[in-house]
């Protein structure tokens, strides 16, 4: 870049740091990247508040059947369908996606490429408010004559298409219409990241200088690109079975009900790398950070990642073992679930190698970041019992599954989101959070998830089916111990909920009353930790940055300094 | 709103707007993907669909497949023009590729009309859901892009943001596309 053009680009940056708005447009009608992920982020925590409260109501009727539950009230049957549909949904579709990727990719990605916003700041802004409205319709939901959808979060005909099975009618429509919205903003951010990255990023970031993170939103924003298109078509079709009794998912009409769960698997497959991508990335810059060594294999890690992508979209099948489904195309879809596990291990891999040898800082951020690669790794083991059909036809189900993909989705919801909110705090609120309560909410949060699913897992594999309401109608499953083990993990749920609580005093306390946070707390090299914190509208106050080097460079043996900062010019070697 | 530095930039060396639009196709063609897939895979193993597909109007489709790539002559004769800074020009033509739209949501209006009331409703049979489902939505992505061709030739014709006259064009020939292969699979494979 010409230095007139250099200077022009300076210019401009301070036009934005003087532009001065009233409270409405610059907190509810913002097009600036940064307000649009707080709207997320907190959002998304509302949502969460959500998922956990029908959690704790739904777990509470498993452990004390027929129990008037303290704030809540005796769940019935219907309610325990809608409980655990809406725990699902809103757990995935509005916290996971809000916070990984559009709070975090919102707030990331335009200042680590080193630019002022994202390319359209107004599609943005819509984005979030198509969002919103999708919360605020799932939310109506819950009070329509019916209740809330109580088909589960796969929503699988002919259950959810008809409103005498579902006996959730317009509850069942609401939902639809919701995860469609939710898609629409969705897909609008992944257009603006994706745009964004390839076209806006800082002079000199090649290819390789953009941070993991970065890369891996990408991947997942395309990742949910391509597979989201059938399944919103499958909801097309499916809504106009429920409201015009059409017949594509129903048999009696010559349609086909497993056809909707491939649509939905082949898309809800690759939504499981979808937000796991972003969640490996932000262990990425964490341990990269706080092991003060470069990133063991970048290149690795990115085609990895890549190829992670590439194979998500040839499982789906597997979720349909007992479907009805060719076995020799259980065979085939057995092969690549089993695969697939190869290049998630290898990330794993090429991180613990990033550790080895590192000067390792246990911060709270880098316990997080420990303990995802830690808790992940066995949600992906267990889940290879479920890949192979064999096995899976008799852990279909069951709370073996449960137990399952709960050990991929915690870490990467809440283990990777937590490691995300710690290590970005500072420069998101300009405060420190408190490191003693962080490190109690850590221990407070790992140590009961592992007492819920553990449990969870022994019941499974004794049979335990997922989809029961009141176990004392099955003796079966309420042969010695069962139900004791059920009560434990509700109980070490209570704990979790009950730790949760100080997250939110730490979060809030230090928004307000935190020490002081200097523009970069954690001596970090990525863009973001130039720009002041918390960076005013439009990032950089100094000017857009330029970008020498790539976002690893920690304890390079030719400087005094342990880490090199991407905007420093190689004349600065000291 | 200022405009961000953001938007200035293009590292790829092409236009923000156009690669948005070349992403957005992307997210679309998986729709239509999802659609068409769930069409043929039923469609394959009902036989008896051919006797329904029957009472399509080819006719109707045929002409309308015409209007369809006639209007996407003009959207290209449009961006010719917008290359020549002819904003009015671009303009006009953009205008007549709206009505072409218009003609072949006309023509759909009149066929759907006939279909309905020979009874060929949407719950008829599966043939007539996937029908009025997958020839709606690409409805809906016609009226889409007439609306924006509408604010874009308003544009232009001031001869104010010109490049969206290609961006346009180029929705516009996927949404062309889709129809091409609509018509085959819905009115002619009997």
């Amino acid at each position: 870049m010409s230095t007139a053009a250099a200077h022009a680009e300076h210019d401009h940056a301070h036009g934005h740091a003087h532009h001065d708005e009233g409270f409405i447009k610059k907190y509810l009608w913002s097009t600036d990247h940064k307000i649009i992920a707080m709207q997320y982020l907190f959002t998304g925590i509302f949502m969460a508040f959500i998922g956990g409260f029908t959690v704790y109501a739904f777990r509470m009727q498993l452990a004390f059947p027929g129990m008037s539950v303290p704030g809540y009230g005796r769940v019935t049957a219907t309610d325990y369908n809608a409980l655990v549909t809406t725990h699902g949904s809103v757990m995935i579709f509005w916290v996971a996606m809000p916070v990984l990727i559009a709070a975090l990719g919102n707030y990331l990605i335009p200042l680590m490429i080193g630019c002022d916003d994202m390319v359209f700041p107004r599609l943005n802004r819509l984005s979030y408010q198509l969002f919103l409205l999708s919360s605020i319709v799932l939310i109506a939901s819950f009070y329509v004559p019916g209740g809330a959808f109580g088909g589960a979060w796969t929503s699988y005909p002919p259950l959810s298409a008809k409103a005498e099975y579902s006996l959730t009618g317009l509850g069942s429509s609401m939902w639809l219409f919701a995860v469609a919205l939710e898609f629409a903003a969705f897909l609008l951010g992944g257009i603006n990241f994706i745009t964004t990255v390839m076209n806006s990023r800082a002079p000199g970031m090649k290819m390789f200088d953009v941070p993991i993170v970065v890369w891996m939103i990408i991947i997942a924003s395309i990742l949910f690109m391509a597979s989201v298109g059938p399944l919103i078509a499958g909801a097309v079709m499916l809504l106009f079975d429920q409201q015009l009794g059409t017949g594509f998912f129903d048999p009696a009409k010559g349609g086909d009900p497993v056809l909707w769960q491939h649509l939905f698997w082949f898309f809800g497959h690759p939504e499981v790398y979808v937000v796991l991508l972003p969640a490996m990335g932000i262990v990425a810059e964490i341990i990269t950070v706080f092991s003060r060594k470069k990133l063991f294999a970048y290149k690795t890690v990115l085609y990895t990642a890549i190829g992670t992508g590439v194979l998500s979209f040839f499982v789906w099948a597997h979720h349909q073992f007992i479907a009805g489904i060719d076995p020799r195309m259980a065979n085939v879809f057995s092969v690549t679930t089993l695969l697939i596990s190869i290049p998630v291990a290898e990330m794993v891999f090429v991180y613990i190698g990033t550790l080895y040898g590192g000067s390792i800082r246990l911060t709270t951020p880098m316990l997080w970041a420990l303990a995802f690669i830690a808790e992940f790794l066995l949600g992906g083991v267990t889940g290879i019992f479920l890949g192979a059909s064999g096995a899976d036809i008799y852990f279909h189900d069951t709370y073996f599954v449960i137990a399952h993909f709960h050990y991929t989705f915690f870490p990467i919801a809440f283990i990777g989101s937590f490691a995300a909110i710690t290590y970005w705090f500072p420069k998101m609120f300009g405060k420190m959070m408190n490191e003693t309560w962080g490190k109690v909410h850590f221990w407070g949060t790992i140590i009961p998830f592992n007492a819920i699913f553990i449990p969870l897992f022994l019941l499974g594999a004794r049979g335990d089916h997922r989809r029961i309401y009141d176990y004392r109608h099955f003796p079966d499953l309420m042969k010695a111990g069962m139900q004791d083990l059920r009560v434990f993990a509700t109980l070490a749920l209570l704990v979790l909920l009950a730790f949760q609580v100080v997250f939110l005093v730490n979060l809030f306390y230090s928004i307000f009353r935190g020490e002081k946070a200097s523009a970069n707390p954690w001596n970090a090299n990525t863009l973001e930790w130039q720009a002041p914190s918390p960076p005013p509208h439009g990032n950089f106050p100094q000017g857009l940055p330029n970008v020498y080097r790539g976002p690893y460079e920690y304890s390079h043996p030719d400087r005094q300094d342990d880490y090199w900062p991407q905007t420093e010019p190689d004349a600065a070697k000291s | 709103m200022i405009r961000p530095i953001a938007t200035t930039r293009e590292m790829t060396g092409m236009p923000t707007g156009r690669l948005a639009v070349w992403w957005l196709i992307a997210s679309e063609i998986v729709i239509f993907g999802g659609v068409l897939g769930s069409y043929l895979m039923h469609r394959i193993g009902h036989k008896e669909w051919a006797a329904a597909s029957a009472h399509t109007n080819t006719w109707a489709g045929a002409f309308n497949t015409l209007v369809l790539l006639t209007s996407s002559l003009s959207a290209v004769l449009a961006h010719n023009a917008a290359l020549r800074k002819d904003g009015k020009r671009a303009a006009k033509l953009l205008w007549f590729t709206i009505l072409g739209g218009g003609i072949f949501l006309v023509v759909k209006s009149i066929e759907w009309t006939g279909e309905i009331k020979a009874g060929y409703t949407i719950t008829a049979n599966n043939f007539w859901s996937f029908y009025y489902t997958a020839a709606g939505l690409h409805g809906l992505h016609v009226i889409a892009g007439m609306i924006v061709m509408m604010f874009v030739a308003a544009d232009a014709a001031k001869g104010k943001e010109l490049q969206r006259v290609e961006n346009a064009g180029l929705y516009w020939h996927f949404v062309d596309l889709v129809w091409i292969f609509l018509f085959p699979l819905l009115y002619i494979a009997k």
